[in-house]
């Protein structure tokens, strides 16, 4: 007999030295660094928008990639890792791009793809949790964490496409609008846009992501910040030399428009929520919220429950076993009606080769029956045949038995002529 | 934090098609993350599961108490009338402590009455018992439809085993509970009370204590199949070298040379516990809480709660294992699951071979 008693006083202890244990949170990122992190953006928007220029202007460096073409026939998502590092963090960047998007004449389906795409993200995360061998800290995590939804600058409102398409991702992926594009704007239609992108947010209820407010280190700098969404970006990776310094910038005729001046656009903005504040609480709202979402849809759709209407607690080996049984019941059906099947193709197949067996034979025997007449006909023809020829035969010899006697008799009578004659002389 | 500058603005050159590596022209912020990840850390706090084995009188609660620098325990010198106890009972008490901003929530079970009958057989399936049934409540957790957003962690990161200082040898019942043990634990031998013996004589029981863990394949924390890379293994063996520590407990302070620290007091001099000289106790403290306290919970969860989870999803049930396919069974009453590790013994009988030449 074992009795374990668990004594749960959860009071505050206080320390009488130093233990050690603040070393901690160092041990915890020194492990992380070591594993490297992993960050994916989803970039959503027409062909065109500058969505890979942005990239390249956020990281700083040049991601290789061609441009596209308009003429794509439906959306299509194409994904690229790159490794980054900086100090000793080791990043595992993946962009995914949406080729296509806008550009078709019926834009009904030109969601699905991207909502294929993150679900199929998140359906590999599952597979591999649910294994039995499973090895998910050697998983190389594919989940959107962030997605970027460049939004046209018309300077009136948002397109009832990316309305539709935000509606779909809402509740799957971690959207920040962006206004793209931004050097075509002037600054007081800027506001307006702004003003008209928020409410029609939040009237469409379309949820994008709220920048964390609830740790004081984060807090202040995050509400600022969310003030300007959706951040209106430019992006460049060329320089132009403005003082003494080369920056990024694009360059006009009528002035220079700098990436990094934040009186010009908000790309500052973008990389500072994006990168150097939010990166590690967009993977874990990622994890937490989206995944876990996706993952109670998906088993509740397999016919998995927490608890049945008695509210006693259903053990998923009885889901399990249940499905599995149905499963292999179906299986056995499917089997017998093959082979059923099977077996009457089978009869089918065999009856009708007997019936040409049959046909053969008959012909077989009629052409037997043609060719003994045919034979016959032959034959008594070859007879009737002999009998003229032996007709003939004994013709042609009575003729000449005929025709020799009547020389004869000739040969006779021109004798007896002759004497005839001669008699009549003497 | 320095900017990675290139003197020529190169494209990026893949040197592996599937991640390519990229030069960055100027700082990202990409290193900001680690911050981040303190950060959220630190507010959420730390959890840390530790249980001590041994028989009584090891100086079990008193180690603790040192470890942690407060009275984990209240003071629990047994009177003389109790009789003591039939049956293993485990006693588990849970702390709060915060160091510089870090919270710790501090979970430390004890084993009262292990070793002390006079048949001692089976005295471990309490405890892996206990162990298997922490990692039985995760499991459940972690399968549930509606998961909570942190599930709790009652698992045990670490078991402190305390080998009475006899100076010889393992005893049977040490060789049998470390075997079982180190399959499901991170398991730490030490020797404790190691002031009953000289220097020397501590080495000499050291090293007999390395050869039967040895030729018996126990396999104790550091794990010696578990090393990453060539780093982890250089400072891990240096580790491996020194176990089991020798260690004293003590949680009265003297004055000794006129600052105050913690140790013994005998007639024949004071035992301080934090002097290298005297006892290794720095050396698990470090291993524990400084340096490895982290290392410990992640293996328990990559490590030991996944060989629990394949056992578990595996017994009983001769189905088809094909991938996706999750079969729970109800554990079948009292029989703690035992995972083999084949590899753990293998690697073992190769080290020995090793080391015979």
């Amino acid at each position: 007999m074992v009795l374990r008693v668990e004594n749960e006083e959860l009071r505050n202890l206080s320390l009488s030295g130093h233990v050690g244990f603040d070393s901690l949170p160092d041990q915890l990122v020194n492990k992380s660094t070591s594993q490297g992190f992993c960050f994916n953006i989803l970039c959503v928007g027409e062909t065109g928008i500058g969505k890979s220029t942005l990239m390249d202007t956020l990281f700083n460096t040049k991601f290789e990639s061609d441009p596209a073409t308009h003429n794509e026939p439906g959306v299509r998502l194409k994904a690229r890792s790159y490794e980054l590092q900086e100090s000793n963090v080791r990043l595992k960047l993946t962009i995914v791009d949406t080729v296509g998007f806008g550009d078709q004449i019926n834009k009904d389906d030109s969601y699905k793809p991207i909502v294929e795409y993150i679900d199929a993200q998140f359906e590999a995360y599952l597979q591999e949790e649910l294994k039995i061998k499973r090895s998910l800290f050697n998983y190389h995590d594919t989940r959107i964490h962030a997605c970027l939804y460049f939004i046209a600058p018309t300077g009136h409102s948002l397109k009832s496409l990316d309305l539709v398409t935000m509606k779909k991702l809402d509740s799957k992926v971690n959207i920040i609008p962006i206004i793209a594009k931004a050097d075509t704007i002037a600054k007081n239609e800027l506001h307006k846009f702004k003003s008209k992108i928020m409410s029609e947010l939040v009237s469409n209820g379309v949820q994008i992501y709220q920048f964390p407010t609830d740790e004081e280190t984060v807090a202040e700098i995050n509400a600022t910040m969310s003030v300007h969404l959706p951040f209106a970006v430019v992006g460049s990776t060329e320089e132009v030399k403005i003082g003494n310094k080369m920056a990024k910038a694009r360059q006009y005729p009528w002035g220079v428009v700098q990436v990094e001046n934040e009186n010009h656009c908000d790309f500052v903005k973008l990389r500072e929520m994006l990168i150097r504040v939010n990166m590690e609480d967009l993977r874990e709202q990622t994890h937490t919220r989206h995944y876990e979402l996706y993952r109670r849809c998906k088993l509740e759709e397999m016919g998995f429950k927490d608890t049945d209407p008695d509210s006693k607690p259903f053990s998923l080996q009885e889901t399990y076993e249940a499905k599995r049984n149905e499963f292999l019941g179906e299986l056995q059906k499917k089997e017998e009606e093959m082979r059923q099947m099977f077996v009457m193709r089978v009869k089918e197949k065999e009856a009708e080769l007997k019936e040409a067996e049959k046909e053969l034979h008959e012909k077989f025997d009629l052409l037997k029956r043609t060719h003994q007449e045919e034979k016959k006909k032959v034959e008594d023809k070859k007879k009737e045949l002999e009998e003229e020829v032996n007709n003939f035969q004994k013709k042609k010899a009575a003729a000449q038995l005929l025709q020799s006697q009547a020389q004869q008799s000739g040969a006779q009578q021109t004798k007896k002529d002759k004497d005839k004659k001669n008699a009549s002389f003497t | 934090m320095d900017p990675l500058r290139q003197s020529s603005p190169g494209s990026s050159r893949p040197s592996s098609p599937r991640t390519p590596p990229c030069e960055m022209f100027d700082y990202v912020g990409i290193e900001a993350v680690l911050d981040q990840l303190k950060i959220k850390a630190m507010k959420m706090g730390f959890e840390f599961n530790i249980m001590v084995v041994g028989q009584s009188g090891l100086g079990k609660s008193t180690m603790v108490n040192t470890l942690f620098k407060s009275k984990v325990w209240k003071s629990n010198i047994p009177n003389l009338g109790t009789p003591t106890p039939q049956t293993l009972k485990l006693h588990s008490v849970t702390h709060i402590i915060e160091e510089k901003g870090v919270k710790l929530k501090l979970t430390v079970t004890d084993t009262p009455g292990f070793g002390d009958q006079i048949n001692n057989d089976k005295c471990w399936d309490p405890i892996l018992g206990y162990i298997n049934e922490q990692y039985e409540r995760y499991l459940q957790e972690e399968i549930l439809i509606t998961r909570q957003r942190h599930i709790p962690d009652t698992r045990v990161h670490c078991c402190v085993y305390f080998v009475p200082p006899t100076g010889h040898c393992l005893r049977p019942l040490d060789i049998e509970f470390l075997q079982r043990l180190c399959r499901a634990v991170n398991v730490v031998p030490v020797i404790a009370r190691a002031d009953s013996l000289t220097i020397e004589e501590r080495e000499t029981f050291r090293q007999r204590i390395q050869h039967n863990l040895r030729s018996h394949c126990i396999e104790v924390y550091p794990q010696k199949s578990l090393d990453e890379d060539t780093n982890d293994r250089i400072l891990n063996s240096k580790i491996r070298d020194r176990i089991p520590f020798a260690v004293v407990g003590a949680d009265r302070e003297h004055l000794v040379n006129g600052k105050c620290v913690l140790g013994r007091k005998t007639k024949w001099g004071i035992i301080e516990v934090e002097n290298m000289a005297h006892c290794e106790f720095p050396l698990l403290r470090d291993l524990l809480i400084r340096s490895h306290l982290q290392d410990l919970k992640d293996i328990t969860h990559n490590v030991h709660y996944e060989n629990y989870r394949v056992c578990r999803l595996n017994e009983s049930h001769l189905l088809p294992q094909g991938p996706g396919w999750v079969n729970l069974a109800p554990t079948p009453a009292g029989r703690p699951a035992t995972p083999r590790s084949l590899k753990v013994c293998q690697q073992a009988q190769d080290d020995a071979k090793d080391e015979a030449y």
